[in-house]
């Protein structure tokens, strides 16, 4: 259990700024997951705190404890990596056993604690065989044991899922929720799966072109995204994005765009405040906030359905509005045929505008 | 007819087959049956009468015995710990380390090291032992080699470090190795089979190499079993064919022992990769 701080990290390759001034603050026995494409610099930032980069600048602390340039061993954490990385010439035992066998933990200890964490995660009827002879699922409860056998203060883990298959990831996720709660361990989580941030993580770190674009409750950032970045990124289907033109005139507030207008009469003052008449925005809508409605008369955009992919639950209904495509979550309505006309209300409330250079506009 | 004709190509076949085997196998048969000649010449055939003086007479030869089952371990043996201790250490260097063009440096050092052992050098080679005063030494003879040896070793080395995937070492450093435990721990052992081929082809090598030892070593308490055999050649220089043969057959023992100990021990394979 640890508190972890990054102030003002830098990671230049070359002339490439893989990580560019991070900084965050993680308390401890918080579950933190690092967010974003690849190439966005989280898995370097990881990488930072285990000890296998060392930044170009700034500083990074554990419990008050400067450990930027303190090697791997020094920093007392456990990793999970992408391949797992068990060591195959081992078994199961002697993988999960490592970390501490190189502490200098005595065989009897040692032995006890591995069967202690394999039981624990389910795999001690695998002790003797090798990494090879096991399944993927299998393979990486082994990598977390190893990770968790010399309870370490820190967690890392790099894209651990992204290797199983699908029903078994989720079923992954669970499992490494319920461990992470149960150890109470400080946890960095690396991955580029927005779902899986979502159910892991009491905060995403959302990074792009290797800055932290915007930290925060999961919910948060997905309620409130800061730029169209973070908004495009999380969820899936993600936020509509639509570019509309602000037309102010006497006490009315309008945003327009082909097939779509929406009265935001209601915030006119705090709009005009900001932008002229006639300046380009970019209103974003979760799929889940339009509502399907039966005439253009209630109704605040109008789009050509595209495609209907019925999920079971929900169905997606994609429409073509103004040349970009817009998706709308719908739960239990009849969807509209292929091709026909769709009228949907956009719920204001969960209306979100973005300005020219694609950062929030606070309302 | 069609029968006829898949027949005789089919016994063509076999019967170029056969005389390819034999011309392979007929050396190998006569080393196998002359030691235990009393009247062996050049004829391939059953020994007879069979007898085991030859070795008798072998093994009075104080001077080749001493070449054989000291000299020449001793040769092969220091070549093939220091090759493949240096192979390994350099190869690991070579993959890990960001040198820009390591490529070309391997390509171009198996290039060099096939010049090094060769006759062409040896004039260098004698000049530069002799100022290091290493002449008529089993260490000058033994670092001649490994400077030879080395390069294609450290290419055939980096094959199997290569395949190590980086997560492990790092996955070895973050559960709290050191370097040094890291490398003995993980990489040491999954390069392993490498390692003993390098091992089994340094020393046979070494132990099949003539003229580097002939060169370099002066006193007849130095050399090794491959210049020692000259002392079972008459005066006129003829090989005495009982001798020598029974000599070489002990002569190869040595090497097919390490080969089937190696192979039974860890298996070979000349590529790198992960077998889990």
């Amino acid at each position: 259990m640890a508190r972890v701080s990054f102030d003002h990290v830098s990671k230049h390759f070359g002339t490439v700024r893989a990580v560019d001034d991070v900084s965050f603050d993680i308390v401890d026995g918080e579950f933190i997951c690092l967010l974003g494409p690849s190439g966005c610099g989280k898995t370097t930032t990881l990488r930072l705190m285990a000890g296998l980069e060392q930044p170009t600048s700034g500083r990074i602390t554990v419990d008050d404890h400067d450990v930027t340039f303190a090697k791997p061993k020094e920093r007392d954490v456990g990793m999970v990596f992408q391949d797992y990385a068990l060591f195959p010439h081992m078994t199961i035992a002697e993988n999960i056993a490592y970390p501490l066998k190189v502490r200098g933990t005595a065989g009897k200890d040692r032995d006890a604690r591995t069967l202690d964490v394999a039981r624990s995660l389910g795999i001690e009827h695998l002790l003797e065989r090798r990494p090879g002879q096991i399944s993927g699922g299998q393979q990486q409860r082994t990598s977390v044991a190893r990770a968790v056998v010399h309870k370490p203060k820190v967690f890392l883990f790099d894209e651990p899922l992204s290797n199983l298959d699908a029903k078994l990831r989720i079923e992954a996720r669970s499992f490494l929720k319920h461990l992470q709660v149960e150890l109470g361990v400080t946890a960095l989580y690396v991955t580029h799966d927005q779902a899986e941030a979502m159910a892991l993580a009491d905060r995403i770190a959302v990074m792009e072109g290797g800055r932290v674009v915007q930290m925060g409750p999961p919910l948060d950032v997905y309620r409130k995204p800061l730029t169209t970045f973070v908004a495009s990124f999380l969820g899936n289907p993600p936020m509509n994005l639509v570019p509309v033109r602000l037309r102010l005139d006497g006490a009315s507030a309008r945003l327009e765009a082909e097939g779509l207008e929406v009265d935001l009469s209601a915030m006119r003052a705090r709009l005009a405040e900001q932008f002229r008449d006639g300046a380009g925005l970019t209103l974003g809508v979760r799929p889940e906030h339009l509502r399907l409605v039966p005439d253009v008369g209630a109704a605040t955009l109008t789009g050509t359905v595209y495609t209907v992919e019925p999920l079971g639950p929900e169905t997606l209904i994609t429409c073509t509005v103004d040349g970009q495509l817009v998706t709308a979550r719908l739960f239990g309505d009849e969807p509209p045929d292929l091709g026909h006309t769709a009228h949907f209300r956009i719920d204001e409330s969960h209306l979100e505008l973005f300005d020219e250079s694609g950062v929030r506009v606070v309302r | 007819m069609r029968l006829l004709r898949l027949v005789v190509t089919r016994a063509a076949f076999y019967a170029a087959a056969a005389l390819f085997a034999c011309f392979f196998a007929v050396p190998l048969v006569w080393l196998l049956f002359a030691p235990f000649d009393a009247r062996a010449n050049l004829a391939v055939r059953l020994p007879h009468p069979f007898t085991l003086a030859n070795f008798g007479k072998v093994f009075a030869n104080a001077f080749a015995v001493r070449a054989l089952f000291q000299n020449s371990i001793i040769q092969a043996g220091g070549a093939m710990l220091l090759v493949t201790l240096l192979a390994t250490l350099a190869a690991y260097a070579l993959s890990r380390a960001p040198i820009r063009g390591k490529d070309m440096l391997s390509y171009g050092l198996v290039l060099f090291s096939s010049i090094v052992t060769g006759t062409a050098a040896m004039v260098p080679l004698f000049l530069l032992i002799y100022s290091l005063g290493l002449i008529d030494t089993q260490l000058g003879v033994i670092l001649v080699f490994t400077g030879g040896l080395l390069p294609a070793a450290i290419f055939i080395m980096r094959d199997f470090v290569d395949s190590i995937p980086r997560s492990y070492e790092e996955s070895a450093l973050v559960s709290g190795a050191s370097a040094w435990g890291m490398f003995r721990d993980i990489a040491l052992p999954i390069v392993r089979p490498g390692m003993m081929v390098v091992a089994v082809w340094t020393f046979v090598n070494v132990w099949g190499g003539f003229f580097v030892p002939f060169i370099l070593l002066r006193s007849p308490a130095n050399m090794p079993a491959s210049v020692a055999i000259y002392s079972f050649y008459t005066e006129g220089g003829t090989p005495i064919i009982t001798l020598t043969t029974a000599y070489s057959l002990l002569y190869t023992i040595p090497v097919l022992a390490l080969y089937l100990f190696v192979n039974w021990r860890y298996g070979f394979r000349f590529f790198g990769g992960i077998k889990s």
